[in-house]
């Protein structure tokens, strides 16, 4: 059993976190689960720690206007939209 | 008599799928371009690569009904090069999974052993190649989601170097990990495929041009069979915890290759110990980031929920994520969240790049490695879905390649006694992809 073993309220905590209602099932089931693969997870202590000598450079193009989506076409697949605008529930 | 589908409606309508084995979440006919290296041939894609107008699920509820304004990268090159598109094929939701058991529009059957598993995520594309529904396939792969369904479906899957083929228009898992890449009967229409969809793209700013990296385009003349000479590295182990019957079928394929002239040699890779841990913390962090997207409001499924934009927002993922996508998004979020960041995300990242030295010290003596592609051969259906876990560690042997940036190439070999296919896995260095082609068409 891992150290960081999850109880179901850290599964309800984390959920809430990540925007995804869970039913009590599922809570049930993901402690269990996350239980091995936390274990898993933390064979990670064992990597040693490694020079990274990632070669990346930034690749940039000039600030120009191109063509792009009409407004209609970016609304086509919203649920609701309003007066040009994506429509969403109630902020609060 | 029945009614035929194809009586009642247009040629280029959406229908529902027509294969019997569940292998296209919808089927369609994009004609391409008259002429073009690609003319005469059906190409599928896998249902997470945009295509204008055709809808593109990702295997997903909550894309159910999503309608692309636009073509991905890879899709405009299929079209220009004379492909004609038959249509997006069934996938484990968003990618994640390795079974393609996780589609939200059911699972696909193996028609090269039916009754299991054809592998995943990109079950769909490999199925329909092994069955003969298309020609062709374009698949993605993240951590082997290419590799693993053409070896279980006996068929042959590349996975690029990280850079040689756009993901522009495809919908993002793990950015950092993925590549789109053909499924095929053969090498050398793999290699096809791959020549048609692969350079530089100014919408993908992680694009490279395989030129400036002392490589070229011409993929398909690499598929010559010519492995005189050629110096093979074997990870031992990738090949000792494999079920028996595979490693059997590996060796055979060893013998056969030292028969045309190559070599092999034992190497050891320590630090693939840690690839499937290290894979899914890198993916499933990735994937929280992404999936934030789908919220309901621009795009994809919406609750009728009547909360505040926070319980909306949970309200919609909740009906919209299928489970083993909850999984990974809550997993995700952990593992980035206060306190776990320099725990879980930062040892995965170090762990990365130790892959990654090791592949390229291996590679300085080697040609190419070679290691069976999946440690088992195709689980029967239903068999894991019960145990993540146990499902995570059939990822063994493909999840290090995608850590390490590098190409790579499935192609079946020698079946079991059951008669399920076996796949062997070539992996070349970095823009290596003639070395690989050219190993793999040895043997397919």
């Amino acid at each position: 059993m891992s150290d960081d073993a999850v109880d179901p309220e850290d599964v309800r905590h984390v959920a809430d976190l990540a925007r995804v209602d869970l039913d009590d099932e599922e809570v049930d089931r993901f402690t269990d689960q996350f239980a091995d693969i936390l274990e898993s997870f933390d064979r990670l202590d064992a990597v040693p720690e490694v020079d990274r000598d990632e070669e990346l450079a930034n690749v940039m193009r000039p600030d120009e206007v191109h063509d792009s989506l009409s407004q209609a076409e970016a609304l086509r697949n919203a649920p609701e939209s309003e007066e040009g605008h994506f429509k969403g529930p109630k902020v609060s | 008599m029945a009614t035929d589908p194809a009586d009642v409606v247009d040629v280029g309508d959406e229908t529902a799928d027509a294969t019997d084995y569940n292998g296209y979440v919808t089927t369609t006919e994009i004609a391409g371009a008259e002429d073009g290296p690609l003319a005469g041939k059906t190409v599928a894609v896998k249902d997470n690569i945009s295509t204008e107008g055709v809808r593109t699920t990702c295997g997903s509820a909550m894309l159910a009904d999503y309608v692309p304004p636009y073509d991905a990268t890879v899709v405009e090159r299929l079209k220009d090069a004379g492909a004609t598109i038959t249509g997006k094929t069934n996938m484990d939701e968003f990618g994640m999974g390795s079974t393609t058991e996780t589609s939200a529009f059911g699972p696909t059957d193996n028609p090269a052993a039916p009754g299991h598993v054809p592998g995943g995520s990109s079950g769909g594309s490999a199925a329909v190649v092994a069955a003969g529904d298309a020609d062709l396939a374009l698949g993605t792969d993240t951590g082997g989601s290419v590799r693993n369904p053409a070896a279980f479906c006996g068929v042959v899957g590349i996975k690029p170097t990280y850079g040689l083929v756009s993901r522009y228009g495809l919908v993002a898992y793990a950015n950092s990990l993925e590549q789109i890449g053909p499924i095929a009967p053969t090498v050398e229409e793999a290699a096809e495929l791959l020549e048609v969809v692969a350079g530089p793209d100014p919408n993908d700013a992680t694009t490279e041009d395989a030129t400036e990296h002392g490589a070229d385009y011409d993929f398909a003349a690499a598929a010559d069979g010519d492995v005189d000479g050629l110096s093979i590295g074997v990870p031992t182990e990738l090949v000792e915890p494999a079920d028996e019957e595979v490693t059997d079928s590996f060796w055979s394929a060893i013998d056969d290759l030292e028969s045309q002239g190559a070599s092999y040699h034992d190497v050891d890779l320590p630090s693939v110990e840690h690839a499937v841990e290290a894979y899914y913390v890198i993916a499933m962090s990735e994937a929280s980031s992404n999936l934030a997207r789908f919220d309901g409001v621009r795009y994809g499924y919406s609750s009728d929920s009547d909360g505040n934009w926070n319980e909306a927002f949970a309200e919609t993922r909740e009906e919209g994520f299928g489970e083993e996508v909850k999984r990974r998004v809550v997993l995700g979020t952990y593992a980035l969240s206060a306190g776990y960041h320099d725990k879980y995300y930062k040892q995965a990242q170090d762990a990365r790049a130790w892959v990654k030295q090791d592949f390229d010290e291996s590679l300085s003596d080697a040609d190419v490695l070679a290691a069976p592609t999946m440690p088992v051969p195709p689980m029967e259906q239903g068999e894991n879905l019960e145990d993540p876990m146990a499902l995570y560690l059939a990822d063994a042997n493909t999840t290090p390649v995608n850590l390490a940036d590098l190409p790579a190439i499935s192609v079946p070999i020698e079946e079991t006694s059951d008669g399920l296919p076996v796949g062997m896995q070539f992996v070349g260095p970095a823009f290596g992809e003639k070395t690989i082609i050219r190993a793999g068409s040895a043997l397919a």
